[in-house]
């Protein structure tokens, strides 16, 4: 760890942008960005799919709320939702004397809500369109073999929907990686925050935006080839057959 | 009922700033689009190697990064490329890169690329036996493209266009960061003036919502058109 700080340190010891402290900069960002997508897709998968099964719900009183959360969140732009919870939240009557108030007076946190009820909605139809297109038969199958409502949905539907679901949901994660820029609006010192500061500092939008563009372009092909390489294991009987 | 303490007309303006910035933008990425897909469908190395990067590049980087980079780096760019003109070949231009033509610029740039993946898809799905038949009908490559393969290639890309025209429309919010004067912008500046975000945020939302479920409508009737001669039996 020295001899690789003191290494980077000579290499950059004639650049006056990237020193090791704007470079730390970025590193912080880097890593608001990672916790700040991470979470947010991690909640929002998990409240996605009760969701989606809701969506396809009999009773009109489960399908239409959670229709209408669905089309006004992907019907309107993050940036809005982000406003409205981030500005929201503090003329809410009474909430700055209770210990919400300790939570919600970082940024960080109305951020992670907006980002998670935005990638929820969107989850939840990628889920429900895979839901749907399970092919008759399998549930006939299920039927047939006694099984439940509920244990046709947990054995049957859900892990092949799963799988069917996974190319969009590749792109929704990659979707999110990009739209997660716009928590720097909102004083969040992420990826694009630090760019934001370093191009302030010096005055070089090119360095510090080129930089950071390079930082997730390599962040999106992260994510590609990993979910290319979970389609390859998870869809392997799907491929069509060789040799 | 609904008090927008005199702010209505304000964002109103926004809201035809907000149309007229995702209108021009989709233009431009409609000729984007286009040039890209004939690109990647050439036979030239060249032609189908720069598309390729243009496509990979631009979908792999925030938006909000690129249209900064494009806003607050681009003035810088064109200054360079004017003052070389200048001394080079004594042309003295002037070009002000404004948050509006940042706006149009980068939005464009961003759908372009994703419009060149639904046309190349929707010009593959034209059949091949109608372009040889028109050639040999005696028309000319432009003819063909107007007359039968435009027309036959736009009911396959008509979904997909829609599509990215429902995005585009969202994007055009993060404009307001680089500071025009959209309804987005008019409205945050509303809630922090009056201390009522909630109304503000709401009401551009429903214009969002509003723009959107019209276009929709725009959509299916353009649908409708384009399927002219391809019944319930396709």
């Amino acid at each position: 760890m020295e001899s690789l700080l003191t290494w980077l340190e000579t290499q950059l010891a004639d650049n006056s942008i990237f020193t090791l402290q704007t470079l730390a900069h970025y590193g912080e960002g880097l890593t608001t960005t990672v916790q700040l997508v991470f979470l947010s897709l991690i909640i929002g998968l998990i409240a996605a799919v009760p969701l989606a099964i809701g969506r396809g719900s009999r009773h009109a009183w489960i399908k239409w709320p959670i229709f209408a959360y669905t089309y006004v969140f992907r019907g309107t732009p993050l940036l809005i939702q982000l406003y409205l919870i981030y500005y929201g939240v503090v003329f809410v009557d009474g909430i700055q004397e209770t210990w919400l108030w300790l939570i919600l007076e970082d940024p960080f946190v109305p951020a992670l809500i907006a980002f998670t009820l935005n990638t929820a909605a969107y989850t939840t139809e990628i889920f429900r369109g895979a839901i749907k297109s399970t092919s008759k038969g399998e549930i006939e199958a299920a039927r047939a073999y006694g099984m439940s409502p509920g244990l046709t949905m947990r054995r049957i539907i859900i892990p092949s929907a799963f799988r069917r679901a996974l190319p969009a949901y590749g792109n929704e994660v990659i979707f999110m990686l990009h739209a997660s820029a716009i928590a720097s609006v909102v004083t969040i010192m992420d990826l694009t925050g630090a760019a934001r500061f370093v191009y302030a500092r010096y005055y070089a939008p090119f360095d510090a935006f080129l930089f950071v563009a390079a930082i997730y372009l390599c962040l999106t092909f992260a994510i590609l080839y990993f979910f290319r390489h979970l389609e390859k294991k998870l869809l392997a009987h799907l491929q069509p057959q060789t040799g | 009922m609904l008090d927008l303490h005199g702010y209505g007309p304000r964002l109103l303006e926004g809201a035809g700033v907000t149309l007229q910035l995702a209108l021009l933008s989709l233009l431009l990425a409609v000729v984007l689009g286009l040039i890209t897909a004939s690109a990647k469908m050439s036979r030239s190395w060249l032609a189908h190697r720069t598309a390729t990067l243009y496509t990979t590049v631009i979908r792999g980087v925030p938006d909000l990064v690129l249209m900064m980079l494009l806003f607050f780096g681009g003035q810088i760019g064109v200054n360079m490329i004017t003052d070389w003109l200048y001394y080079q070949f004594d042309i003295d231009i002037f070009i002000n890169i404004n948050e509006f033509v940042a706006g149009v610029v980068t939005i464009g740039l961003i759908f372009g690329a994703y419009m060149g993946e639904t046309f190349r898809g929707a010009f593959m799905a034209v059949d091949h036996g109608q372009i040889e038949a028109g050639k040999a009908y005696g028309m000319s490559n432009s003819l063909v493209f107007r007359r039968i393969r435009f027309p036959q290639m736009m009911r396959h890309a008509l979904p997909g266009l829609s599509n990215n025209w429902m995005v585009l429309l969202k994007t055009t919010a993060l404009v307001s960061v680089i500071g025009l004067s959209d309804m987005v912008r008019v409205a945050s500046e509303a809630s922090k003036a009056t201390r009522e975000p909630f109304t503000f945020m709401i009401v551009v939302a429903l214009i969002y919502l509003l723009i959107a479920s019209v276009s929709e409508w725009i959509f299916i009737r353009l649908q409708k058109r384009y399927d002219i001669g391809y019944g319930e039996a396709d």
